[in-house]
């Protein structure tokens, strides 16, 4: 196919779309039972430890060990210590800045 | 302000600011500054919109960069059914929740305890998190190529920290754990061998399978 970028854009904007649209669509039945609960409760916890790992580790499809190595385990560290989500979030950060401009 | 309302806003400056980085990359990728506002406006899912320039800044064709796009969105699907079981939005309002179904709405929302508290955390990290990333887009394509690498800033680090943060609650006893560093492990032992965005749907794949097979609550 030969569109412009511009229709390709479109294109991937309106795929986008209808994917999320996709989930609310599904019939109401399904989404009350006990069993989908489970379901959600436990992709919940697989997307987000996926997602976790992902932001960690992955440069495009390749392993690479950097500074977000550092983020993850002062992040860690701070949840632990109880302190709340933006000040891990700002720590994060901050030792992902650091281990760039020490290295 | 709920503890729902205050994580929102958190996770909205967070995301909102890693906009910068997307709207610089984009310029630097040959789009112009309306296809990049299309990109955070329209299809408004990070991982999808920095797949998409990437594969253009790479030289790939446009269907190339529509597939890898599209398959990292796949899992706004089932943020769509998480999400619409807990919303119960009709007509127009769900339209607008689905478009800003993304991974912080979404975490944000499951977070929370209570149905309310769930709701106004999707309604305010969507809101919050669609506001700042369409402006700080912007503002990363006008500043364009001045601003440099943004990694420097440890903007990558941020979203590491969120999202651990976000899973972090829910480590509250041996069976999540175990299942999250099983959905982490799957998803590292993936990253080199399946196209990007679908480490995520095998993790996601595992967790569907494991809440399927469990002994429910209800029947112990």
């Amino acid at each position: 196919m030969t569109l412009s970028l511009w229709q390709w854009i479109l294109l991937a904007c309106a795929l986008a779309f209808v994917t999320k649209l996709l989930g609310y669509s599904l019939p109401e039945r399904w989404m009350r039972s006990p069993r989908m609960a489970q379901i959600a409760a436990c992709l919940t916890v697989a997307l987000l430890a996926s997602l976790t790992v992902m932001n960690t580790l992955a440069s495009g499809t390749r392993i690479s060990l950097d500074a977000r190595l550092g983020a993850l385990l002062v992040a860690a560290l701070a949840l632990w210590l109880r302190a709340p989500f933006l000040l891990v979030v700002i720590l994060g950060a901050a030792a992902a800045a650091l281990l760039r401009w020490l290295v | 302000m709920t503890p729902a309302v205050r994580m929102g806003l958190s996770i909205s400056v967070a995301t909102g600011l890693y906009g910068i980085s997307f709207g610089a990359l984009s310029v630097a990728a040959g789009l112009n500054l309306w296809q990049t506002m299309a990109l955070s406006a329209l299809m408004f899912t990070g991982g999808s919109q920095f797949a998409f320039i990437g594969v253009v800044a790479g030289g790939g064709s446009g269907m190339a960069a529509v597939s890898a796009a599209s398959l990292l969105g796949v899992r706004n699907a089932i943020y769509g059914m998480q999400m619409s079981r807990l919303l119960g939005v009709k007509g127009l309002q769900r339209w607008l929740a689905a478009h800003w179904t993304i991974d912080e709405s979404a975490a944000t929302a499951s977070g929370q305890e209570d149905l309310a508290e769930q709701r106004r955390g999707f309604w305010v990290a969507g809101a919050g998190v669609f506001l700042l990333w369409n402006l700080f887009t912007l503002l990363g394509a006008l500043m364009g190529n001045a601003l440099g690498d943004t990694r420097h800033f440890g903007l990558d680090g941020a979203a590491v920290a969120a999202f651990l943060g976000l899973l972090w609650p829910r480590l509250n006893a041996r069976e999540p754990v175990a299942l999250a560093l099983a959905c982490g492990l799957v998803t590292a032992l993936a990253i080199p061998w399946v196209p990007a965005g679908v480490p995520i749907l095998l993790a996601a794949a595992l967790g569907a399978f494991w809440g399927w097979v469990r002994p429910s609550e209800a029947e112990q």
